[in-house]
């Protein structure tokens, strides 16, 4: 009991907070299920009173009506290849860097952790006059290649600190089995990385889904390839007072990214390493 | 099968020699120890011949190839590691079938020789379970297996039993002696345990600071020590050492260790004469101090009266803790001797048995 009495003040401060950080949320999914009307007159919270008024319509009208589903098949397009793409070189220049000997490595990987903090904004208008150059502006090649750039830095950085915690026995004993540096990297380092794999692809996916400023810059708001981050930007503009949509649309470009988090939230439960060394 | 030299191998890290000329000639199916205290070099010497280290200066050859620029996995050898190193997204029969897989062994052949080891080492019934689902000795088995599926014709173990609990230690000792009787391949085997040094090894090489103290037979090793360090280093509990002098008039050659003087036997005397008049260091191990009431066959004994310190007693044996003049030494007694804390007693030393070492050096005189 007394333990119990300790804690519960904890335990009031993390419910407060958790509510603190479900609260916007909350409402804009509220929101969502109201119609026009009653989000321009009264607050979300006052949604439960009687007569309770909700309906699908902002769904409806976003889904059909808004152009949401080729732009919900460009994000995908977008998404997927800048996601994939970095971490798949991120993971072979990590490898290099945490258990290949090369003269210059310690120099050139802190020159990669340096990139870290260039800022995007200094990057946009040098990318966008090569690409130009390139002919590829407005492209989902262009986009992909964008955001590989800004995603390697990161991604190699974390790799590189995982990659080098790994056992070294484990590595030695492979190379005596008679493992090459591929096997080393495609039977051991991968599998057993799946954890920081697994957490850095959510962020480049979540980063690269949420994105509005490179798909604007480099892709430039064409319906063709416009993704959902600018077609929802897009709804008020052209809307003027119908920010009732935006909750909905929200909602739905919210939706994938936590499937995601969901589905891949076994790999983040640590242990996968346990039983190679002592234990 | 082959027969492993290292010829004056060097290994150094910057200005530390780590080992220092090197030179060893492992024979064919020899049981190999190299043992000393951390930092001594021993895994070092072991890691460059598994070719994970680079050498410095010198040759290694396995069977009648120079290694020193040929990688790991075609040296033909396998390691077990302290650690084990185990693979652990892989199950137990993946573990033990990796090396072969990667040298493109049928998938027949690979699936008769891993349910062979593993049967063999006990294993047969964990093949599918991964590492982490694994006790800490069946862990070392499957490194083990790992390393014989291959049939290599070296053989290294890298401090494979530390993680092991005393119980399963000695257990395992025996098990990896009866392999090597089986596999009949060549063992080279790293340790800082001189009790497994001494009950496993054909040979033992004791290393210290980087350097080779000697290499003999365990019996040789604790009987005829090269110098002070592997005097000291062979036997548990340890060899007392006494600052001492040696004298010689009359015809009676003695040692003076200051609280008393002891005669050497007669058959030793010439080899001692040119250091007569010299400090020496005195060694005599504590299973060479005897309590008068049991004085074992074979001895020249002598009386030393001492003050009993402290008594351990193990069952089978008192280790008797004296002292002389703020000289503590220890003495390994029968259990029925009749010794009690803070009395004096009466001891032997059996002078048979006695060592001299060069002061300055270490050498044994």
């Amino acid at each position: 009991m007394p333990r119990l009495m300790r804690r519960l003040p904890l335990h009031f401060l993390l419910i407060a907070i958790c509510l603190v950080w479900i609260m916007p949320t909350t409402g804009l999914l509220v929101s969502s299920f109201r119609p026009a009307s009653a989000v321009a007159t009264s607050g979300w919270w006052t949604a439960f009173q009687s007569p309770m008024d909700f309906t699908l319509e902002n769904y409806e009208q976003v889904l059909s009506r808004r152009n949401m589903d080729i732009s919900f098949l460009n994000s995908l397009m977008i998404t997927i290849p800048a996601t994939v793409l970095p971490i798949m070189l991120a993971a072979y220049a990590a490898f290099a860097f945490a258990w290949m000997r090369f003269p210059g490595r310690d120099v050139l990987f802190t020159l990669v952790v340096g990139l870290l903090i260039v800022p995007l904004q200094m990057t946009l208008v040098p990318l966008l006059k090569l690409f130009n150059a390139l002919g590829i502006s407005g492209t989902f090649l262009a986009i992909w290649l964008a955001h590989t750039g800004f995603g390697l830095p990161f991604a190699i950085y974390l790799l590189r600190n995982f990659f080098a915690q790994l056992p070294r026995e484990m590595f030695e004993a492979a190379s005596l089995d008679g493992a090459s540096a591929f096997t080393l990297f495609y039977r051991l380092t991968l599998p057993t990385s799946m954890p920081a794999i697994a957490s850095l692809a959510i962020f480049q996916f979540m980063w690269v889904w949420n994105d509005l400023l490179a798909a604007l810059i480099f892709l430039g708001g064409r319906r063709a390839v416009a993704p959902m981050t600018v077609t929802i930007s897009n709804l008020v503009s052209s809307q003027g007072e119908g920010w009732q949509l935006l909750t909905s649309a929200a909602f739905i470009s919210m939706l994938l990214p936590l499937a995601i988090y969901f589905s891949m939230q076994r790999y983040f439960v640590n242990g996968i390493l346990t039983g190679s060394i002592k234990g | 099968m082959a027969r492993v030299v290292f010829d004056h191998v060097y290994k150094r890290f910057g200005d530390t020699e780590a080992v220092a000329d090197l030179d060893i000639d492992i024979e064919d199916k020899e049981f190999l120890v190299f043992v000393g205290p951390s930092g001594c070099g021993k895994s070092t010497s072991l890691r460059m011949l598994a070719g994970l280290e680079e050498i410095s200066e010198g040759r290694i050859i396995i069977g009648d190839r120079v290694v020193n620029n040929v990688p790991p996995k075609d040296r033909d050898i396998a390691m077990v590691f302290q650690s084990y190193a185990l693979y652990p997204h892989m199950t137990v029969y993946d573990n033990i079938a990796f090396g072969l897989r990667l040298r493109k062994t049928p998938k027949q052949i690979i699936d008769e020789r891993v349910k062979e080891t593993s049967d063999s080492l006990g294993i047969g019934h964990l093949l599918d379970r991964r590492p982490r689902q694994l006790s800490g000795g069946q862990r070392q088995r499957v490194a083990v297996a790992r390393a014989i599926v291959r049939e290599p014709a070296v053989f290294l173990m890298d401090e494979p039993l530390s993680n092991l609990d005393a119980k399963l230690r000695v257990e395992a000792r025996a098990f990896i002696s009866k392999l090597h009787q089986r596999l009949g391949t060549t063992f080279i085997y790293v340790t800082h345990d001189q009790i497994e040094a001494m009950t496993m090894g054909t040979r033992i090489a004791v290393l210290n600071a980087g350097r080779l103290q000697q290499i003999d037979s365990p019996t040789n090793l604790y009987n005829y020590p090269a110098n002070k360090f592997v005097a000291g280093f062979i036997g548990s509990p340890s060899m007392n050492f006494f600052d001492a002098m040696l004298k010689e008039s009359g015809g009676r050659m003695t040692v003076d260790l200051g609280f008393t003087e002891l005669e050497i036997p007669a058959d030793r005397t010439d080899r001692y004469r040119d250091h007569v008049g010299s400090r020496v260091t005195f060694g005599l191990r504590p299973e060479d101090i005897h309590h008068p009431d049991f004085p074992p066959q074979g001895v020249i004994p002598q009386m030393v009266m001492a003050d009993v310190d402290v008594i351990e007693l193990m069952g089978n044996e008192k280790i008797v803790y004296l002292k002389n003049d703020d000289i503590v030494y220890l003495a390994r007694m029968d259990p029925r001797s009749d010794v009690r804390v803070g009395l004096e007693t009466g001891t032997l030393f059996n002078m048979a048995n006695v060592h001299l070492f060069d002061e300055q050096t270490g050498e044994t005189l």
